[in-house]
């Protein structure tokens, strides 16, 4: 009883208060005022930029990460150890060296960044940095997310296609895909919400330019430090509702047991 | 050990799916992770070993160091308790709308660190409803870290507590054991790797946090700035190896601490 009343204050005053105050001093205006902040030029090109770069990282994370779950469980080759822990390297690195590094390398005095400015392609301060940085911070969810389910379902169905001839893409698509269609949909919603929500990393590679390569995220910390609270309090809302709405996809997806 | 290594020789040419499918994973982790990374460490050793220390020393840097790994543990040690209570209310205990709240314990992964900060501020900033004012001190950014890192201790020691088996808890109780001698001979030897495996987890966390810090903190160097406010100014300022050099120092004190987690998961594992 006492226990569960700690817990209970501790929950109150960490996580629901604050998420419920800025709920209520954004919609404390009405409806109409929440939309007509996110609805301005710059919040919705912040839109417009985070869905860009959100929807390339998922791609290119969703891609490599059923390829890379697949080859760490159906596949034997030396090192597999090793890249077994590589890929969950990007979770123990700050936002902000993920962008350094990113800078380092594809920036103008970076080795690819140089040689890649003189064919006219720029990188960093760009929407591809930021693409890729979005991808780094990302990349270990869809793996995750598909590696115990491929690992539970076994090879044998695989294995009968290919005996009767199933080419193995078509093993792919008829045997594999939809045994793990779950688990890579949670794995693509967990993915696209890191990748909506990325804050540090963004940051730093984007060169925080209103209006170019500014995101939903970094709308709302320039709006706050412009002393717009309502412009930043609704684009906060409008984050907190998509992070909800994973909450409860994730909650409804999770493989069980 | 030697089993594998044996077979790996054995086979020095694998099928060409496993070749091709090895190669392209392994390009797109080395162009986007593995190269960019050791860029960061080789940048901070461009002046040596002494420009590295250098860096790292200057007194804002270290200040923001000290800081960062104070916090850190503090927040970690707070976790160790806070988490594991809520885990052992989350299994043990019955009440209305139990759902919910353990539903709630994942928010703060699923919310944008940026949004975290925001909505911390509201609360405990200037126009504090409550007339708790923690903006720009220390007390704030511990706030900060201790919101974000929430999920990791109840998350590791929660699935632990429901595979325990109460059998040997009523034999305890049985024998005379009181609730407390019950607690520290039997459920604490039980949870402790996985209590100690989620509170590195919220360590190597706290220390790479920057996004929930930035507007609560405010920025002030030798006061509130916290490691990665430091390394974000000093990219701002164009002191790349400064800011490479405390980079290096953050990524070799987390992967200490993740090399730490699994050895004491492995050690769990021997146990169980």
């Amino acid at each position: 009883m006492v226990k569960r009343l700690i817990v209970l204050i501790y929950l109150l005053f960490l996580l629901v208060l604050p998420v419920g105050l800025i709920a209520w001093r954004t919609f404390g205006d009405g409806l109409g005022a929440f939309f007509e902040a996110l609805t301005s030029s710059s919040a919705l090109h912040a839109f417009q930029v985070t869905l860009i770069v959100a929807v390339w990282a998922v791609v290119l994370n969703t891609i490599f990460g059923v390829g890379a779950a697949i080859l760490l469980v159906r596949h034997e080759f030396p090192g597999k150890r090793l890249l077994n822990a590589l890929i969950d390297l990007p979770m123990a690195v700050s936002p902000v060296v993920v962008g350094l590094a990113l800078i380092l390398v594809y920036g103008r005095f970076g080795p690819f960044g140089g040689w890649l400015e003189g064919r006219g392609i720029q990188i960093i301060f760009s929407t591809p940095g930021m693409v890729l940085a979005t991808v780094f911070v990302a990349l270990p969810l869809v793996v995750r997310a598909v590696v115990p389910v491929l690992e539970e379902l076994g090879d044998e169905q695989e294995q009968a296609a290919t005996t009767l001839g199933a080419s193995r893409w078509q093993t792919f698509l008829r045997i594999t895909l939809p045994g793990i269609r779950w688990a890579l949909a949670y794995g693509v919603v967990l993915c696209l919400a890191r990748s909506l929500g990325e804050y540090g990393a963004v940051a730093v590679v984007s060169g925080r330019l209103v209006d170019q390569t500014q995101t939903l995220t970094l709308f709302v910390e320039e709006r706050f430090q412009n002393f717009d609270q309502p412009a930043a309090f609704a684009a906060a809302t409008a984050l907190a509702l998509i992070a909800v709405l994973t909450l409860l996809l994730t909650k409804f997806l999770r493989p069980k047991g | 050990m030697t089993a594998t290594a044996v077979r790996g020789r054995a086979r020095t040419r694998f099928p060409t799916g496993t070749a091709l499918g090895l190669g392209s994973a392994v390009l797109y982790l080395s162009l986007i992770v593995l190269i960019p990374l050791a860029f960061v460490a080789w940048k901070s050793l461009e002046e040596g070993p002494g420009g590295f220390w250098a860096s790292v020393t200057t007194p804002d840097a270290w200040a923001a160091l000290t800081l960062t790994i104070g916090a850190s543990i503090l927040v970690a040690l707070i976790n160790l308790v806070m988490g594991t209570l809520i885990a052992w209310v989350l299994v043990r205990d019955r009440f209305p709308g139990k759902g919910v709240v353990d539903t709630l314990i994942d928010l703060p992964f699923a919310l944008p660190t940026i949004v975290a900060g925001l909505v911390l501020l509201a609360l405990y900033g200037p126009d504090s409803p409550l007339g708790v004012n923690l903006a720009y001190t220390r007390a704030g950014v511990v706030l900060a870290l201790l919101f974000v890192t929430l999920p990791f201790v109840v998350r590791t020691v929660q699935p632990v507590l429901i595979e325990l088996d109460q059998d040997m808890e009523q034999a305890a109780a049985s024998l005379g054991a009181s609730n407390l001698q019950t607690f520290r001979r039997i459920i604490l030897p039980n949870l402790m790797p996985a209590m100690l495996s989620g509170m590195a987890l919220a360590f190597t966390r706290s220390i790479a946090e920057f996004g929930s810090t930035v507007l609560i903190s405010g920025n002030l160097p030798f006061k509130t700035q916290v490691a990665a406010v430091n390394i974000f100014s000093q990219i701002e300022g164009d002191n790349l190896s400064g800011a490479a050099a405390i980079s290096t120092l953050l990524l070799i004190v987390a992967l200490v601490a993740l090399i730490a987690v699994d050895l004491l998961q492995r050690w769990g594992r021997h146990r169980g």
